[in-house]
């Protein structure tokens, strides 16, 4: 069904020779703005400081320093460099890689143009994004769970804000796991009226997820002014302290980033390791995606294509409960009103983005989870950049890879469309 | 999409409302209804069992704990119902004082629930419109953001014009800023298959971010550090039609022409008609030789300049400033308008005026019977859930299955 979409140009152009020369002009036009928006605005003699101690950690790690201005342009050489060579020969296949270099690359720069003449904690920013990439990853992961099944769920930020809601109000009342298990629910009990809405019902997806989430804001606010605000002791549930690793936690520089963090950020790794060889390496996730794929040719073999499918989508809203849970019990510890903010968005964006892949998704967190974090420090540290717009990259580079301009993601072929059984 | 125009018979009344009630009477006006009706008793339940005095009446005897949350429901409808309408005292003593000032106070309520139906019409007809091209606009929030902006912007930077220029500027500036909003997710669909979903997504929160930049940049209003714009010049202002406290003003007009702008549009117009064909049956548009790319963008960009007229509405009727919790939602709320009002003008105006209604209302039930406000937002999404899937409300009340498939929505799949 989706062929159906009133395309007037044959995608080739898009894969083709348009596309490496569209790829080569984003390598120019960056390797311009590195030296137009940074080096120019760079005087000679500024240093750049990159701290690689995060805070608070024991490790005495020398500072790396270096002069900005040869930096910048040794880098904006770099890039032009490689732009000239996609422009004229190409790259091939391994165009995608060569793209996430020259981003790599630029990310640096703009880095090292913000810390010129004063000094940035780079191992702080790096587990600042890991953390903040935790709820998008967990949203995304709910996404793939119920996409690769052929649901659509734009609920993510429905059943994130519910999820967060109730694990703060059980986890003020009856301690943390239980909070945890109870966001968990939340989530699952609306996934299963996503599920009886788009399987049995055969609503379209799209409708039911707006439902939800229009009825998650509402309820959560209607509940948060009812008694919330009344009772702080509802609300006060605290949060999962951090978990050292022992031994790895104490490796210089790596250590605090990568191994001393609270439940939330081990489970996810976790979650996504199973989800990954659940979906490609069994037989469930071979199941799961056929259903998805191609739901009647499942049928005939006899997969239960309905079955599968409210598996799948229940075991999603689980994942957006417990993303959801970690706004309350591992990030704030407490609810605020339409605290998500648009995390599940940015989740289903990272969905796509990473291909409807749970690595991939999880690459597209990292990033996002980059952007909103830069968002959060730049204003602290009151640099030259409005930080709204570093907020609008995950949109706009989701908009950017849906059109197909570095690459097109392969949707699930039967996402979005109700099955019907034959001869009922 | 519902192909409502397809395969019946046409009507023979070939007027706005006579086409709206043809499709209706497919069956389908009865849904809708009951749908409201059996959402607003889960409202109510809701208020009845949120009620602390219920648990404590519930200890001496069930009975009587029914009847306190019967009560309860009561109280806080007929709160509602004065804050929507006007409380039949007040206005019944104003009548027959027959002052000016206190008539005034005493319609206030109603000419409110008229104001806030104001963006519920244009966000409604926005999506209903998208709907009928087979396109799922679910971006009104962001280009109603977009059309506020753009409408302020006008409406304070532009100095020294006549108001019969300037707030057609304004309101033209407020339609173009949507417009271009709708515009992009438009052509990005019909000349990439990006899927339009996904792509107003995107749009929405660009322009929430945006507009929070502007409104911290070049649109702050210079002698604050709040988010907030300055006010508009007074000839960008839509004329109101009473004294105060009555903000009743000339957008509410313009609304329902737009209404029966875009009646005229879809059902008189060779236009509306290939807009409709699109949507019911791409392939049968391709093979009769419409330009689908045209009219997919055509029909986006209009969508977002209804959207857009929304915010601008706001901006000049109502606050005349610009702050960045503007919208309650409308744009959301709209989708469940289209649906509700089954994509046809008629319909969305009625339905808006019902959720403006309800909005205006609830205002007066937090004060009066301490309701949270979000339980419009809560029987919303239940009404919704009722109409998109109409077997529910058959079972519920034992209805016949009907005669031919339901009017259902049905969105093409992602990617593309």
């Amino acid at each position: 069904m989706s062929t159906l979409s009133p395309t007037m140009k044959s995608s080739a152009e898009y894969t083709g020779g348009g596309r490496r020369r569209v790829m080569g002009v984003v390598f120019l036009a960056l390797a311009a703005a590195i030296w137009l928006l940074f080096a120019r605005t760079t005087q000679g003699e500024m240093v750049t400081t990159f701290t690689l101690n995060p805070g608070g950690s024991q490790a005495n790690f020398p500072n790396l320093e270096f002069i900005t201005l040869p930096v910048l342009h040794a880098i904006a050489f770099v890039c032009a460099l490689l732009g000239g060579y996609q422009l004229v020969r190409g790259f091939g296949t391994r165009t995608n890689a060569i793209l996430g270099l020259v981003a790599a690359l630029f990310i640096f720069a703009f880095l090292s143009w913000v810390a010129s003449g004063t000094s940035l904690n780079l191992a702080g920013l790096l587990r600042a994004t890991l953390i903040r990439a935790v709820p998008i990853t967990l949203g995304a992961l709910s996404g793939i769970l119920c996409e690769r099944a052929g649901v659509v769920n734009i609920a993510i930020e429905g059943m994130m804000l519910t999820g967060a809601m109730v694990a703060a109000i059980f986890g003020s009342l009856y301690g943390l796991w239980v909070g945890l298990l109870a966001g968990v629910l939340a989530g699952a009990l609306l996934a299963v009226v996503h599920a009886i809405f788009s399987i049995k019902y055969k609503t379209d997806q799209i409708v039911s997820g707006t439902v939800i989430n229009i009825f998650s804001i509402g309820m959560s606010s209607f509940i948060s002014a009812k008694y919330l605000a009344a009772n702080r002791q509802l609300n006060n549930p605290g949060i999962f302290p951090d978990i050292q690793i022992p031994g790895l936690a104490e490796i210089p520089f790596i250590g605090p980033i990568l191994f001393s963090h609270n439940v939330f950020f081990f489970s996810m790794l976790l979650f996504l390791a199973l989800l990954h060889f659940g979906l490609f390496f069994t037989r469930w996730g071979l199941r799961l995606r056929s259903v998805g794929e191609h739901p009647k040719a499942a049928d005939t073999l006899g997969i239960n294509v309905f079955k599968t499918r409210y598996m799948a989508v229940i075991l999603g809203g689980m994942m957006a409960g417990f993303g959801g849970a970690y706004f309350t019990l591992g990030s704030v510890g407490r609810f605020d009103d339409v605290m998500t903010a648009g995390r599940g968005f940015i989740g289903l964006a990272a969905m796509i983005f990473g291909n409807w892949n749970p690595f991939g998704a999880f690459g597209a967190g990292l990033l996002f989870g980059f952007a909103d974090m830069l968002a959060a420090r730049l204003a602290i540290l009151g640099v030259r950049v409005a930080s709204e717009f570093l907020l609008m990259a995950p949109y706009i580079a989701t908009m950017i890879v849906l059109a197909g301009v570095v690459g097109r993601g392969q949707a699930p072929a039967a996402d979005g469309q109700p099955y019907e059984k034959e001869g009922h | 999409m519902a192909n409502q125009d397809s395969q019946s018979t046409p009507p023979k009344d070939k007027s706005a409302f006579g086409i709206f009630m043809h499709e209706l009477a497919r069956g389908s006006l009865i849904v809708p209804i009951l749908a409201i009706i059996t959402g607003l008793l889960l409202g109510g339940l809701i208020v009845a069992v949120t009620t602390d005095q219920v648990y404590t009446a519930w200890s001496r005897s069930p009975l009587e704990a029914i009847g306190v949350g019967i009560n309860a429901a009561l109280r806080s409808y007929s709160a509602l119902f004065n804050g929507a309408i006007g409380n039949p005292e007040r206005i019944a003593d104003a009548l027959a004082s027959g002052e000016a000032a206190a008539l005034r106070r005493a319609f206030n309520p109603f000419f409110e629930s008229l104001i806030k139906s104001v963006p519920y019409i244009f966000a409604g007809l926005a999506v209903a419109l998208g709907f009928r091209a087979g396109l799922f606009n679910i971006g009104a929030e962001g280009q109603l953001f977009m059309g506020a902006v753009a409408s302020v912007y006008v409406g304070f930077a532009v100095k020294g014009l006549p108001a019969i220029i300037h707030l057609p500027l304004a309101l033209g500036a407020g339609a173009l800023g949507g417009a271009i909003w709708g515009f992009i997710p438009g052509w990005l669909k019909a000349k990439t298959g990006g899927h339009e979903v996904i792509n107003t997504i995107m749009m929405n929160y660009i322009a929430f971010r945006l507009s929070e930049y502007l409104l911290r940049g070049p649109l702050q209003r210079p002698d604050t550090t709040n988010p907030i714009s300055p006010f508009i010049e007074t000839t960008a202002q839509l004329p109101r039609f009473f004294e105060s406290p009555i903000r009743f003003h000339l957008g509410f007009f313009i609304a329902l022409a737009a209404a029966y702008g875009v009646y005229w549009l879809l059902f008189k117009t060779r236009l509306g008609f290939e807009l409709r064909t699109v949507g019911a049956n791409p392939n049968a548009a391709r093979y009769a030789g419409m330009n689908i790319l045209v009219i997919t963008v055509l029909a986006m960009s209009l969508s977002g300049a209804l959207a857009g007229m929304a915010g601008a509405n706001e901006v000049l009727g109502v606050n005349y400033t610009l702050a960045p919790a503007f919208s309650s939602g409308y744009g959301f709320d709209s989708i469940a308008l289209a649906l509700i009002g089954r994509s046809h003008p008629v319909g969305v105006v009625l339905a808006a005026l019902l959720f403006g209604t309800l909005r205006n209302g609830a205002l007066q039930m937090q004060i009066a019977a301490n309701v949270p406000v979000d339980i419009i937002s809560v029987m919303q999404a239940l009404i919704l859930a009722f109409i998109a899937a109409p077997a529910i409300i058959r079972t519920i009340y034992r209805l016949r299955a009907p005669q031919q498939q339901e009017d259902g929505l049905h969105v093409r799949g992602w990617g593309g």
